[in-house]
């Protein structure tokens, strides 16, 4: 395969994405992970129709062994698993990709600020996202979601709240480095604005890290979600992939298909994703890629 | 100044930096407490039944509820300082008691699963380094990918569907046979039978993350101009490996072992909770059902001091050990 062409300034946008796509490619698993979320997200999408109907409601006999009437079997009280596998799928991605996207906003500032500004500023803010790396994420996350209740909203602003710090060491790292670059300079004595200079012309070329971290985040936050509707902290009108597991926990000497379906999606899921990050951090810093 | 006074010195800094955290985190443990809908004069005259307002009144007064805002955190601040962790309205017990009471199960699993996890890890990483782009590195790698991606809670039911119901070899919850009124010895073995399924599903991601960073480590250091050297003077590779390469490569895992200890409390809560394992993280997750709030917050107060104390701990070790590690 023929080595990527050297980017050249005048390279337009389809170029480049041509060049990204073929550096991705390259990588067997991180496509192999592509396809595996692409079949999930159209599951997800096309739950309604798969599936219709409530995946709470009573669908046939309590304890239907899988393969049979019904692909994934039913639980103790009736409901299909695979119904809920669906409608789980929505909860899980939706649940993954809001809650690492406003963690990915919220690192991103108070790294850039911290990044750009240093000083005061920056050790004030470090001292804080210190406080909350120590904080054990997960127990902070149940305290959250229990004082708030469980919904959706509760669920995604927990797991933001534990996510940030992350990203916010990173981005300050990334900002502190390029804003002593000539570009950087150039800009401060044509009489830029800061905020052009943060937004415009540092945060572009500190993106690449940033996806990399943001893809393998909506894993994490996937796996901690599940996690938390186990323990009996998901929202109670929104079937999920944990509350299947959790529900069906206690009968696993008589129905092990309850618990072992939705965990195996669980864990296809998470390796599709990391598969997909893995091929994006091999895309996007093809310097870095030497481990 | 010499450098023992140097030391101390550092020694010193380094516990009065972790003052101000401790602080953050129980200022935060307060903030959540006025986050919860109603306060303690509400759970009393629920438990009660009912009160009239000149009731609640005089409890908000005993309990301090009707004083400022700042004043409420300052008596917080000094009762979580004299160890006051508050009062469990369903136990009907204090806080620091009930967790005094089951801190030990949980530091006997989350110690097991580290050592597992540490010992395990860095065999896997060495083989995977020494066998470069082999299948041995191939098969390690894959593996390590399935564990960064399996929830451990489903781990833990497939464990208990295999090897405790099927094949019977594990209990499949508990912490030992109660029942039995074993003493001595075969209590302890009794025990570390029970152990043996949830340590295990507790290390299993920890040990996929150890057998990595041993593998870059161990790459990193085998570049370096001392392998050079002893290769120069002959030593076998076995040897350059065993003896060279592996001690240097050991250091950063160990300092990841310590940052990862916050987030192994958070997946005892998971684990305990599958195996009925009677520590801290199965009284959070009954104290979950039960909504008591104020042993919750007990736990996640000591898990973060916990935290707190064990990187201070392997930071001054480190200082103390490492004479290249700055000491300011």
């Amino acid at each position: 395969m023929a080595e990527p062409a050297p980017s050249q300034p005048t390279q337009t946008f389809h170029h480049a994405a041509r060049a990204f796509w073929r550096r991705f490619r390259r990588n067997r698993g991180a496509v192999a992970g592509l396809a595996i979320l692409a079949v999930i997200a159209l599951v997800a999408l096309g739950a309604d129709v798969l599936r219709p109907g409530d995946p709470f409601r009573l669908a046939g006999a309590p304890f239907a062994p899988p393969f049979g009437e019904f692909l994934f079997g039913t639980d103790s009280l009736g409901r299909d698993v695979a119904a809920g596998m669906m409608h789980g799928a929505r909860t899980s991605l939706l649940i993954g990709l809001v809650a690492t996207l406003a963690a990915l906003l919220l690192g991103t500032l108070i790294g850039g600020v911290a990044g750009y500004y240093g000083g005061w500023l920056d050790d004030v803010l470090m001292r804080i996202t210190e406080i909350f790396q120590t904080i054990p994420f997960f127990i902070f996350a149940i305290l959250l979601i229990a004082i708030l209740r469980p919904s959706i909203g509760s669920i995604v602003f927990a797991i933001a709240l534990v996510s940030w710090p992350g990203v916010a060491r990173l981005v300050r790292g990334e900002f502190l480095s390029l804003r002593s670059r000539e570009y950087v300079q150039a800009c401060v004595i044509m009489g830029m604005p800061e905020a052009r200079i943060i937004f415009l012309q540092i945060l572009p070329n500190a993106l690449s890290p940033i996806i990399v971290t943001g893809s393998l985040m909506v894993a994490t936050a996937i796996l901690t979600e599940s996690a938390l509707a186990f323990l009996g902290l998901s929202d109670p009108n929104v079937m999920s992939w944990g509350f299947q597991i959790g529900s069906g926990r206690t009968h696993l000497r008589t129905a092990w298909w309850v618990c072992t379906f939705p965990g195996l999606v669980i864990m296809v899921t998470a390796l599709g994703i990391n598969l997909v990050g893995e091929g994006l951090n091999d895309a996007l810093n093809p310097r870095l890629r030497d481990r | 100044m010499s450098l023992t006074a140097q030391r101390t010195r550092y020694v010193l800094r380094r516990l009065m930096q972790a003052v101000p955290v401790v602080l953050a985190i129980v200022v935060i443990n307060f903030l959540l407490l006025q986050l919860a809908e109603g306060d303690a004069a509400d759970v009393l005259a629920g438990e009660a039944g009912s009160a009239t307002p000149e009731y609640m009144a005089a409890l908000r007064t005993k309990f301090g509820l009707d004083q400022p805002i700042f004043l409420q955190l300052l008596a917080y601040v000094r009762n979580v300082a004299l160890l006051d962790l508050g009062h469990s309205f369903r136990h009907d017990t204090a806080v620091a008691t009930l967790i005094a009471g089951r801190l030990g199960p949980t530091l006997l699993l989350m110690l097991s699963a580290m050592a597992i996890a540490i010992l395990v890890g860095t065999l896997l990483g060495v083989l995977a380094a020494t066998g470069l782009n082999t299948w041995r590195d191939n098969l390690i790698a894959v593996l390590a990918l399935l564990a960064y991606a399996t929830p451990l809670f489903w781990i833990g039911l497939m464990m208990i569907v295999v090897f405790s119901i099927h094949a019977g070899w594990f209990p499949v919850s508990g912490m030992e046979n109660v029942a039995a009124f074993h003493t001595g010895w075969t209590r302890v073995a009794d025990i570390a039978r029970h152990l043996v399924l949830p340590a295990i599903t507790l290390s299993l991601f920890y040990l996929a993350l150890y057998a990595r960073l041993m593998r870059a480590s161990m790459l990193e250091q085998s570049g370096m101009d001392y392998v050079t050297t002893a290769r120069a003077k002959g030593l076998t590779e076995t040897r350059i490996t065993s003896r060279h390469v592996v001690r240097n490569a050991l250091l950063p895992v160990v300092t990841m072992a310590g940052v990862q200890i916050g987030n192994l409390v958070g997946g005892s809560v998971v684990v305990e909770s599958v195996f009925g394992w009677p520590g801290l993280g199965l009284l959070a997750f009954d104290s979950l059902f039960a909504r008591d709030l104020n042993l919750l917050m007990g736990i996640f107060l000591l898990s973060a001091c916990l935290v707190v104390a064990v990187n201070l701990v392997i930071d001054i070790v480190y200082a103390l050990l490492d004479p290249r590690i700055e000491v300011r």
